[in-house]
């Protein structure tokens, strides 16, 4: 255990390195040097991953949050706050990906003063600025209960209604938004990925993917720091995801049917390639498993469908960004190493977050029901990196 | 009063004059090795090309609804009454959406530069302000650029179709692409040959439509979500206060009993 303890710290301790590096080519020698964006690919990798993704994968906050105190689904009451954790952190990451990536972070508050109300990008903005505005105090009772402050937590069960309620409609308004982003360039993505429901589909695969997150990190969680799991709340999150799969697929395909590419999806191209290979890890594999009973009461099969389920979508957004231009552009964009290795210093960052914060704030409530069957976490197979439960170590 | 810019190909014998006199205006450096260059660039607003034995011009379109301000955050670039579409490179924050947006793929960037700017033609704007013609208009020795009103430069594009049909295809590339542009061009090939996007994929829409279509509802989508949220929080609360108002009462006639 100890060996692999070391392990894992090394691994962190080299991608940090590796990420400082780069954010050192980044800010002394320019995005040219650091990346390879070029005119014709002027956005990269971490506008399709960092910001893209990073969005999407933040997206169990909202639904979570949606499900408990919108919806009042109480069984769900003990993810709402790793959910919201994990949100919180998403959407710092995704600013500071974004100050990687303008050219001139320096002046992101221009946003504040220069305002362009036809931007998508303005809207995106702002909703995003807000919304971690709304995060930060829905994450902040965690803080005040460590430190037992009673009077600030009640001033915020006062106004959570308000928070809860602006909450979803910022995460509504904006993870369409990252969408709509893409209604510009009809003459430039392929058709495969270049629709005027683009908007919509951003919201509902946020929404999958939300619900997959959850999935994965409280069982990542419990595993990795030995929390109790209660198998209900898997089960009801594992029934929503696959319901949220299937209303992903009809639209999608209905939207293939309604423009007439049915027949093209199915002829082998570069482009077909990677839907496929899209549309395999977020539809056909997940739905297949989910559809058996013994996955959905299994919370390592859970598990593994929630990672599937995400790598699809992740797959999903990366074509819109990356893939489905490069036949317009005429070459290939791959990454240069630096590029990636920022990336990968954010996710890093983001895991050892997240273990600090569950390490020294009561995230994870203490067992409330030890007559529900606990999570067996010794078989759990868990692929992640366990980081995060040495974070802090 | 809106200006404009003709070029047609046809007169051009592809001296590069315009791009030298593009350069000095902008204070871009011009040497034989940038002349050999063939595409646009952070220091190349305008290129001419060769095919063949004919020429063609590229630049920025100046459209009469530009992507490029629309998609901006920060409102950098916006179209002047006189036709310009300019950059303010105060206000961006480099987000190369613009860049993304353009189906011209004219916006170019400084990728080197620790604090960079995007460039691209902007039709000398002090020059027009000032009554002068653009700079590539006035070195242009045969003509082939020509800067004027807008409407006189299209009736007079028309008037060259009509004197010569066999030396012009029958169309004028910028006058309804993306709902009209600020640059024509006369020729006897297709401008798609050299680069430029065929006028049947852009089409006629001014793109900023693409994306106005989604942004115009947001003023009514947002009271009208924020009601049905609040309407949902409001009713699946009120059933939990009425359930538990309803077990109080109960057990107090229950009490009272």
């Amino acid at each position: 255990m100890k060996i692999k303890l070391t392990f894992w710290k090394v691994v962190f301790i080299v991608i940090m390195a590796l990420g400082l590096y780069s954010s050192f080519i980044r800010y002394f020698r320019g995005l040219g040097a650091v990346s390879n964006m070029t005119d014709q690919f002027p956005w990269g990798l971490w506008i399709g991953f960092d910001c893209l993704c990073g969005v999407m994968l933040a997206a169990g906050g909202f639904c979570m949050v949606g499900a408990v105190y919108l919806f009042n689904v109480e069984r769900l009451h003990s993810v709402v706050r790793p959910a919201v954790l994990t949100a919180f952190l998403g959407y710092i990451l995704f600013i500071v990906g974004l100050l990687y990536d303008l050219g001139r972070p320096w002046y992101i508050w221009h946003q504040l003063i220069y305002m362009n109300p036809h931007s998508v990008m303005f809207e995106v903005g702002m909703c995003v600025m807000t919304y971690t505005t709304v995060l930060f105090f829905e994450f902040l009772p965690n803080v005040f209960e460590r430190f037992n402050l009673q009077t600030p937590i009640r001033l915020i069960k006062k106004i959570y209604p308000v928070l809860i309620v602006l909450g979803i409609l910022l995460s509504t308004l904006h993870q369409s938004s990252l969408g709509s982003l893409y209604l510009i360039m009809p003459s430039k993505l392929h058709p495969f990925w270049y629709t005027p429901a683009l908007p919509f589909f951003f919201f509902a695969s946020a929404v999958a993917v939300g619900l997959a997150m959850t999935i994965f990190e409280s069982t990542q969680s419990a595993k990795a720091f030995g929390r109790h799991l209660e198998l209900s709340v898997l089960v009801t999150l594992g029934g929503a995801l696959l319901v949220a799969l299937w209303v992903n697929a009809l639209l999608r395909f209905e939207d293939y049917f309604r423009r007439g590419l049915i027949r093209q999806i199915f002829k082998p191209s570069y482009e077909a390639y990677f839907l496929w290979l899209e549309l395999t890890l977020t539809f056909v594999i997940p739905i297949t498993m989910l559809s058996f009973k013994k996955v959905r009461l299994s919370p390592q099969w859970l598990y593994l469908a929630s990672i599937c389920t995400v790598l699809g979508f992740i797959t999903n957004r990366l074509n819109i960004a990356l893939i489905g231009f490069e036949t317009y552009v005429g070459h290939h964009y791959i990454p240069k190493w630096t590029e990636f290795s920022i990336t990968l210093m954010i996710i890093a960052m983001g895991f050892a977050l997240f273990g600090l914060a569950v390490k020294y704030l009561p995230i994870f409530p203490e067992a409330r029901h030890p007559v529900q069957p606990r999570l067996r976490t010794e078989t759990a197979p868990v692929l992640a990196t366990p980081v995060l439960g040495h974070a802090g170590d | 009063m809106s200006k404009a810019l003709l070029y047609d190909a046809t007169m051009c014998i592809g001296c590069k004059q315009c791009e030298s006199g593009c350069a000095q205006q902008n204070n871009l450096p011009y040497d034989d090795k940038v002349a050999a260059e063939s595409v646009q660039s952070a220091h190349k607003y305008t290129v001419v090309m060769t095919k063949d034995d004919k020429f063609m011009r590229r630049l920025c379109m100046h459209c009469e609804k530009p992507a490029c301000a629309s998609v901006c955050p920060v409102g950098a670039f916006h179209k002047t009454k006189e036709g310009p579409v300019v950059y303010d490179v105060w206000k961006c924050i480099g987000c190369r959406y613009c860049m993304v947006a353009c189906v011209f793929g004219q916006p170019k960037y400084e990728w080197q530069s620790l604090n960079p700017r995007v460039r691209k033609c902007i039709m000398c704007p002090d020059l027009i302000a000032a009554g002068k013609q653009t700079a590539c208009a006035a070195i242009c020795p045969t003509g082939a650029t020509k800067f004027g009103e807008r409407d006189d430069l299209i009736s007079e594009a028309k008037d060259r179709i009509r004197q010569s049909p066999s030396t012009y295809l029958p169309r004028i590339y910028g006058l309804n692409e993306v709902g009209g542009t600020s640059v024509f061009i006369l020729s006897s090939v297709n401008a798609e040959e050299y680069g430029y996007p065929a006028s049947a994929k852009i089409g006629d829409t001014p793109m900023p439509e693409y994306t106005g279509r989604v942004m115009d509802r947001i003023p009514d989508f947002i009271p009208v979500w924020t009601l049905a949220l609040g309407g949902i929080y409001w009713i699946s609360h009120r059933r939990d206060e009425v359930a538990a108002a309803e077990a109080e009462e109960r057990k107090q006639n229950g009490s009272g009993k």
